[in-house]
């Protein structure tokens, strides 16, 4: 049981990175991408129904995380407290950069916004990547299962390390790089004329680095966690999971250059869940790895809630994402095709 | 008072209270805003679609600042009382992921085709997409205060051998009877929010002799639904919270009317300044036998006082509670009587032409919100010093790895933040109030 808990988390929260991680790559490029009054409006409404749906998902991961694990949760909350407050803190700028810009058409109040939408944005991006590289470098965990990080210390790997080293720092540059990309495939997407062709030229400007970067955090991870190889040797069938992503990455390039918009689209989504599968591959069953000792390793069996607890939530978790499901597909269906200017909202 | 316990209180209470100045408004306009898009649909009156968009407007600005103070509530669980998530998480975890499964998806899936869609959807499903927003406005109330209730008077759960709790039975949880009164309690004081703020701004307008049409609407609206709420808020659901409280938390019930010797023949404390120390009340202003009555339907039921329990049961801030208390109760009564006076006047056909009376109405709009504010106030600050009630302490809850210059850094941080998003909440209101209901907002919302 704990181990179907930790494939549905996981897959929550690859479903956020791949539904909230494109309108975060629309923020990141806004102000370079999008450079006329309407282009920037076209930019918003691409996102603008569906962005707050798509952060529910980090809500519904993060609820169903703390059902689930509730060790993890208390754990890794409190132990990466300033950076989860200072996520918490972009992302209300971001919503408000999106949901306030609208009220009032003066170009000083909505320039501010802008601004305030981009680098939020972007900052998030790059918070986000950071965490994961946290977990999987490892935390200085206790004997009593808790840890502080500090924001920094010395930018170095070792026992007591900071939220950012180096190795994090390289992971927080990939999700940036990553959802750029993904952002702007989604905009070309649903954009037309010069707005999306200069997001397709930023999609192909950006392949190269994306490449190279995947390549990089690949060796940097077997350094930091030389353990990542266990669960590939032990169950060969995940070497199909780095294919994924070269595969994916590959045609990506190929779809942006031939003009098949929406395949290249999707190939991001799924060389987005096959960074995020690769790495809780490798983890399992551990879900935070101690730097301290191994031993203290938090893991799917010392951090899950009470057996009977988790059989109930499979009964009400299965419908209610097959609501959920059906909300999103309706809602996509009803914004489908091209952002008109035309009408009400943003 | 550890300092780092007393940083991690406060940042939960000044971010939860910040919060729910929001969700109160949206959770109180939705079934204001779905009833006035019945009307619209029954009657083909545009000035009632008019009304419904306006309030859409103020309601779209107000659900944006309730959910991003809100995100910060779920993580808060984590980040400051990991300890307690520790504890309790095997329990409650279960009513706090089912609000993020069922109720966020659902209101902000609608909530884009709700304040965006209406050119897009025929009348009907627009008005579907409102019911929806509601509904999941709503659900997600019930999941909060669950969890809430679960804290008030634990129910369904065992203790696992490492010593947290966990669930043994999801009905006992979601039907804890605390659950049901406090929910009913708590969406009737939404509700009134919801009547008061629609009531004021419409005697607002009535008063500034513009959108007078509107006006009327909004004030018929507010004291139709107003006077209902008003009256369900003390009986039955105030008078049933207030029984089982005797019932599950009598220590709490005896701190909050600062009685401090146990009595038949109970005295209900109107006014008065409890003095803790000497354990009297100074100034007194009381109804004698009332507080037996209340609780038990009998004159001379015998009530506990403080006495009755060991002191370090007692709630810690005993005046605080009291004032809470009261100040709820006081301002219920004003409701009341301010919606009794209004509706009357309102069927009578005078309540549009009496500019005293629209005063009143206009100047009433602060106090709902103290009202609701303070009505939590008493259910938190009551259930102390139990974090979850007779199971584990408030000061064994937070997280003791976050220290109290952490804890003040970032409470420094989100009173920053909330003064900036409380300026322009208020400033964008102002605005579209000022702009009025027949003009589309230039924004084009």
């Amino acid at each position: 049981m704990p181990t179907v808990w930790f494939i549905i988390v996981s897959l929550m929260i690859a479903a956020y990175v791949v539904l909230d991680g494109f309108d975060l790559g629309a923020g990141i490029l806004y102000l370079y991408a999008a450079r006329t009054v309407d282009e920037r409006r076209k930019v918003l409404r691409s996102i603008g129904p569906v962005w707050d749906g798509n952060e529910v998902w980090l809500l519904a991961a993060g609820g169903t995380l703390y059902f689930a694990y509730p060790q993890l949760y208390a754990s890794a909350f409190s132990g990466f407290y300033l950076p989860l407050m200072m996520v918490l803190w972009l992302l209300m700028l971001r919503g408000i950069g999106i949901e306030l810009r609208v009220h009032i058409e003066n170009p000083v109040w909505q320039g501010f916004f802008d601004v305030v939408f981009c680098f939020s944005s972007a900052l998030l991006a790059i918070f986000f990547g950071a965490a994961l590289g946290n977990v999987i470098r490892g935390v200085p965990l206790g004997a009593d299962g808790y840890f502080f990080e500090p924001l920094w210390t010395n930018f170095q790997l070792g026992p007591h390390p900071g939220i950012l080293d180096w190795y994090t720092v390289m992971a927080g540059v990939v999700a940036l790089v990553t959802l750029t990309a993904h952002g702007a495939l989604y905009v070309r997407v649903k954009t037309d004329g010069e707005l999306a062709g200069r997001c397709r030229a930023l999609a192909l400007g950006v392949w190269p680095v994306q490449l190279l970067l995947t390549l990089v955090s690949l060796v940097a991870t077997w350094f930091v966690r030389p353990s990542i190889k266990e669960n590939y040797l032990h169950y060969p069938i995940g070497f199909l999971i780095p294919l994924v992503v070269f595969g994916s990455l590959l045609v990506m390039l190929l779809a942006t250059r031939t003009g098949k918009e929406k395949q290249a689209f999707v190939a991001s989504s799924i060389y987005i869940t096959g960074m995020l599968v690769g790495a809780v591959f490798a983890l399992y069953p551990v879900v935070l790895p101690a730097s301290t000792d191994p031993a203290l390793n938090l893991t799917i069996y010392n951090s899950a809630a009470g057996a009977h607890g988790l059989l109930v939530g499979l009964v009400w978790w299965i419908p209610g994402m097959l609501i959920a499901i059906g909300y999103f597909v309706f809602v996509y269906r009803m914004f489908r095709g091209k952002v008109q200017l035309e009408g009400g909202g943003y | 008072m550890d300092s780092a316990l007393l940083i991690h209180r406060l940042h939960f209470a000044f971010t939860v209270t910040f919060h729910y100045l929001f969700p109160q408004l949206t959770m109180g306009l939705a079934p204001l805003i779905v009833t006035l898009k019945t009307l619209a649909l029954r009657t083909n009156d545009e000035r009632y679609s008019q009304a419904a968009r306006f309030w859409a407007r103020i309601f779209g600005i107000n659900f944006v600042i309730g959910v991003v103070t809100g995100i910060p509530m779920e993580f808060q669980f984590g980040t400051n009382w990991s300890h307690f998530s520790r504890f309790a998480g095997g329990v409650i975890g279960q009513t706090l992921a089912m609000e993020g499964m069922f109720a966020f998806f659902l209101e902000s899936a609608f909530l884009g085709l709700f304040l965006y869609g209406e050119k897009r959807l025929s009348p009907r499903a627009h008005w579907w997409s409102a019911v929806a927003v509601f509904l999941g406005s709503w659900l997600s109330g019930f999941f909060i205060i669950a969890t809430d209730a679960w804290m008030q008077n634990p129910v369904g759960y065992i203790t696992a051998p490492d010593g947290s709790m966990q669930l043994s039975s999801f009905w006992a949880l979601v039907l804890n009877p605390w659950a049901w009164w406090q929910y009913a309690h708590n969406m009737c004081g939404a509700v009134i929010t919801g009547t008061f703020v629609m009531a004021s701004v419409g005697a607002f307008y009535l008063l500034w002799g513009k959108y007078e049409e509107h006006g009327r609407i909004f004030v018929r609206v507010g004291v139709t639904v107003g006077i209902v709420a008003s009256i369900i808020q003390l009986f039955p659901t105030g008078d049933g919270q207030g029984r089982l409280l005797a019932h599950k938390q009598p220590t709490t019930l005896a701190a909050m009317e600062a009685l401090f010797e146990s009595s038949n023949n109970a005295p209900l404390v109107l006014i008065g300044q409890p003095d803790v120390p000497q354990r009297k009340i100074d100034n007194p202003l009381v109804l004698p036998g009332m507080l037996s009555f209340l609780t038990y339907r009998r004159w001379e039921a015998g009530v506990r006082g403080l006495n009755a329990f060991p002191p370090d049961t007692w709630p810690d801030n005993i005046p605080l509670l009291y004032y809470s208390y009261h100040i709820m109760v006081g301002l219920g009564t004003m409701f009341i009587a301010i919606m009794v006076v209004s509706a009357f006047m309102l069927w009578r056909g005078s309540l549009f032409r009496a500019r005293w009376m629209l005063w009143v109405l206009l100047l009433s709009l602060p106090f709902p919100y103290i009202a609701n504010t303070a009505g939590w106030m008493t259910a938190e600050i009551g259930r102390q010093p139990w974090l979850v009630y007779g199971l584990m302490r408030t000061a064994d809850g937070y997280s003791k790895m976050v220290s109290a210059g952490n804890g003040l850094f970032t409470l420094l941080g989100f009173m920053g933040m909330y003064m900036v998003l409380g300026i322009l909440f208020l400033f964008l209101v102002r605005r579209e109030i000022e702009n009025g209901p027949v003009v589309q907002s230039t924004a084009g919302h």
